[in-house]
């Protein structure tokens, strides 16, 4: 009977159903389902994070609250909504209350399109991998805003420094992924892990992998390019005056952002859902685990970069070997066609 | 192509940097990431040690001293002893002489790992920061040991040591330095060996030999700088020319050739305790002095080579029990005052990196 009546549900709802408000009504569905799967994986990721760190720096910490440490994240989540929400009296309000929602809005937004299986989408847009970028930048703007509207200085510098940083990063990230799309022959991320069953992209563009997943990180201010934030330098950067729930939204955007990332390499570069045996979502959010790994683990190892040799190797060594990256695929398409 | 104006910013490096937390206070002239100016802006800490002194026995005074450069006490505690035994005229016995030659030299470990640690991190790598600390845990354990104290130690006395060194200590001692090579290695491999730390270091707050001698700079600030001198074989004190070890040196005075001076001076500060405890004699560890110590009218100044540079005690004495004037040749404080130099044309991030690079701890700059 229940199955029944979701066939009734699934099928002649639409039909029933005023086609705006049907299409509002998923909306609000996929919307629901990003955000409770973008929480969970933030919090797990926090964990995660704090693991990783924790066995790389032989910290003892990440084990004592619950068993290995696994209460710690939600503890954490419990303390920062209950933290006193500080606004400091020079700040230029509007810009300052809106600009986590800016970064945080064009985050989440992304995660629409994201393909988690062959059937887990919540919107298959055939431009996907241009609406990824293009929404993704808009973030640029919330950082700039915390930056500007809160009338400090190092908010300033580490908003100033975000702005050149994400900007340059973007364009050597933009050309990195060309050479895929070129292969794929479509800009529906769905379509591009489709066209990678047989063999994965990260094997036919090696270069491209390399300069995706360096711009990528830079795209994410992590180490080695945690630039805006540099705590020993400008305190915390453009999100210095922030404190409590506000806070935390920057914080959330930051590991929805690298999770985003660590999606986009797989969907790209990493054959997306495909492996053997696993359903098709444990294979995606797999893969972009272990991306995010990778992540931490350079967390673990390197020093920060200084702003101008970050600068300097994004227009100097990156945005050269993409074009590079992207001469060399289009000659040997040409030549095999 | 007309230059882009830009509009002066003044801002505060302040309580950020793990050494500056609100007792140092930087203040930055910036155009952009440019600097422009740096003003180091002290004595935040009133501590008056100097005078305290005066108000004190010689005995009372020791301990005071621990908490000027408090990663390194037990130095502190032996140039002051130095000192006034050197009004004393009293000879030490030769047990004495090599345990504190033993704690000095692990003072000198302890001191540049906390160096290395913060250092590390103060350009973003926060994982040698944990490694550092892990091994200087060892060394204040055996430090615990020894004297029962893991930071204010009290150790080191008139006519020689409070405690004699116990097996267990030496055991302490020789299981430490093991494994320490190898987690010098470590940090090499982590630092050393990634070109992100070395474009960090290299060619930035460059100090010349010039400077280096105008400013008084000692310690590793002065031998980064080329400049080969080395109190413990310069003006030996204590055993120091019995043991065979080396005295790095930089080529240009960088942030790179103080990092490399201070990681090659950890590796033969191991090796001269690995020499001093193979060589350890029998004996008192203490010379027999009066109960109450009143030294001769007269002064005395006495130096060491500490850690961060030469630290010298200037001790006048009146005949009383008390000292008349005590002054201290602290060398964080004249190794701090050689910023405006290095920091000439320099980016905000690299401040951070010289000022590491410099080693100072306010305890000693304050006094």
């Amino acid at each position: 009977m229940n199955v029944e009546l979701l066939k009734f549900v699934w099928i002649f709802l639409p039909q029933l159903l005023p086609r705006p408000i049907y299409e509002l009504g998923v909306m609000a569905v996929a919307f629901l389902g990003v955000m409770v799967f973008m929480v969970l994986m933030v919090l797990f990721m926090v964990w995660f994070e704090r693991k990783v760190i924790g066995h790389i720096q032989v910290r003892r910490g990440p084990l004592h609250t619950g068993r290995h440490g696994w209460a710690q994240s939600i503890a954490d989540t419990i303390k920062l909504f209950l933290k006193e929400d500080i606004i400091p009296r020079g700040v230029d309000r509007p810009v300052y209350i809106l600009a986590p929602l800016v970064v945080f809005v064009s985050t989440v937004v992304v995660y629409v399109v994201i393909p988690f299986s062959d059937k887990l989408v919540a919107r298959d847009i055939n431009m996907g991998i241009l609406f990824v970028f293009a929404i993704g930048s808009v973030a640029t703007i919330g950082i700039f805003m915390a930056g500007w509207g809160s009338n400090n200085k190092y908010s300033l510098l580490g908003a100033m420094r975000a702005a050149a940083q994400i900007v340059s990063y973007e364009v050597p990230l933009l050309l990195s992924v060309l050479g895929v799309l070129m292969l794929a022959q479509t800009l529906s991320l769905h379509g591009i892990v489709e066209a990678q069953k047989h063999v994965w992209y990260v094997f036919l563009q090696p270069l491209g992998f390399a300069i995706y997943v360096i711009a990528g990180i830079g795209e994410v201010n992590r180490l080695p390019f945690d630039i805006p934030e540099a705590e020993s330098e400008l305190v915390a950067g453009f999100h210095t005056e922030y404190s409590g729930l506000r806070f935390a939204f920057f914080f959330l955007s930051e590991y929805a952002n690298m999770f985003v990332i660590s999606a986009m390499a797989t969907v790209l570069f990493l054959g997306g859902w495909h492996g053997p045996i696993l359903p098709g979502f444990f294979w995606f959010v797999g893969k972009a685990f272990f991306f995010m790994f990778f992540m931490v683990w350079l967390r673990g190892t390197f020093p920060r970069l200084r702003v101008d040799q970050m600068m300097s190797f994004c227009w100097k060594v990156l945005l050269p070997l993409a074009f590079l990256n992207l001469l060399v695929t289009g000659l040997v398409m040409a030549v095999l066609n | 192509m007309a230059e882009l104006e830009t509009e002066r910013l003044f801002i505060n490096m302040g309580p950020q940097h793990p050494s500056t937390h609100g007792v140092l206070r930087l203040g930055l002239t910036i155009e952009g990431e440019r600097v422009v100016e740096v003003l180091p802006d002290v004595g935040f800490l009133h501590r008056g040690i100097e005078k305290l002194a005066e108000k004190r026995t010689y005995v009372q005074f020791i301990p005071l001293t621990d908490r000027l450069d408090y990663l390194a006490g037990m130095s502190n505690n032996l140039a002051f002893v130095l000192a006034v035994e050197s009004l004393l005229e009293v000879e030490i016995p030769r047990r004495a002489s090599y345990i504190r030659v033993i704690v000095a030299e692990l003072s000198r470990l302890a001191s540049h790992l906390v160096w290395l640690g913060s250092f590390a991190n103060d350009l973003g790598a926060a994982t040698p920061l944990l490694y550092c600390f892990r091994e200087r845990e060892d060394i204040l354990d055996a430090f615990e040991v020894l004297c029962g104290a893991r930071m204010t130690f009290n150790y080191v006395r008139f006519g020689g040591v409070a405690r004699d060194a116990t097996p267990e200590f030496v055991g302490k001692c020789r299981a430490l330095l093991g494994t320490f090579d190898k987690r010098v290695d470590e940090y090499e491999e982590l630092l050393t060996n990634n070109i992100i730390f070395v474009n960090r270091t290299k060619g930035v707050g460059v100090l010349s030999r010039e400077d280096a001698i105008s400013y008084a700079a000692s310690g590793p600030m002065l031998r980064g700088s080329a400049i080969k001198w080395d109190l413990r074989k310069d003006a030996p004190y204590l055993v120091y020319p019995e043991m065979d070890f080396v005295i790095p040196t930089g080529t240009v005075g960088d942030v790179w050739d103080r990092y490399t001076v201070r990681i090659t001076e950890m590796r033969q500060a191991a090796r001269i305790i690995r020499q001093a405890l193979d060589g350890l004699p029998e004996g008192d560890s203490r010379a027999k002095l009066p109960r109450v110590l009143k030294p001769a009218k007269g002064e005395a100044y006495s130096r060491i080579e500490g850690p961060k540079g030469e630290l010298g005690f200037y001790v006048i004495s009146d005949g009383t029990t008390n000292p008349y004037r005590v002054k201290i040749r602290a060398p964080s404080f004249i190794n701090l005052a050689a910023i405006s130099a290095m920091t000439e044309g320099a980016l905000i991030a690299d401040i951070v990196a010289i000022l590491g690079s410099i080693d100072i701890v306010l305890g000693e700059v304050d006094r």
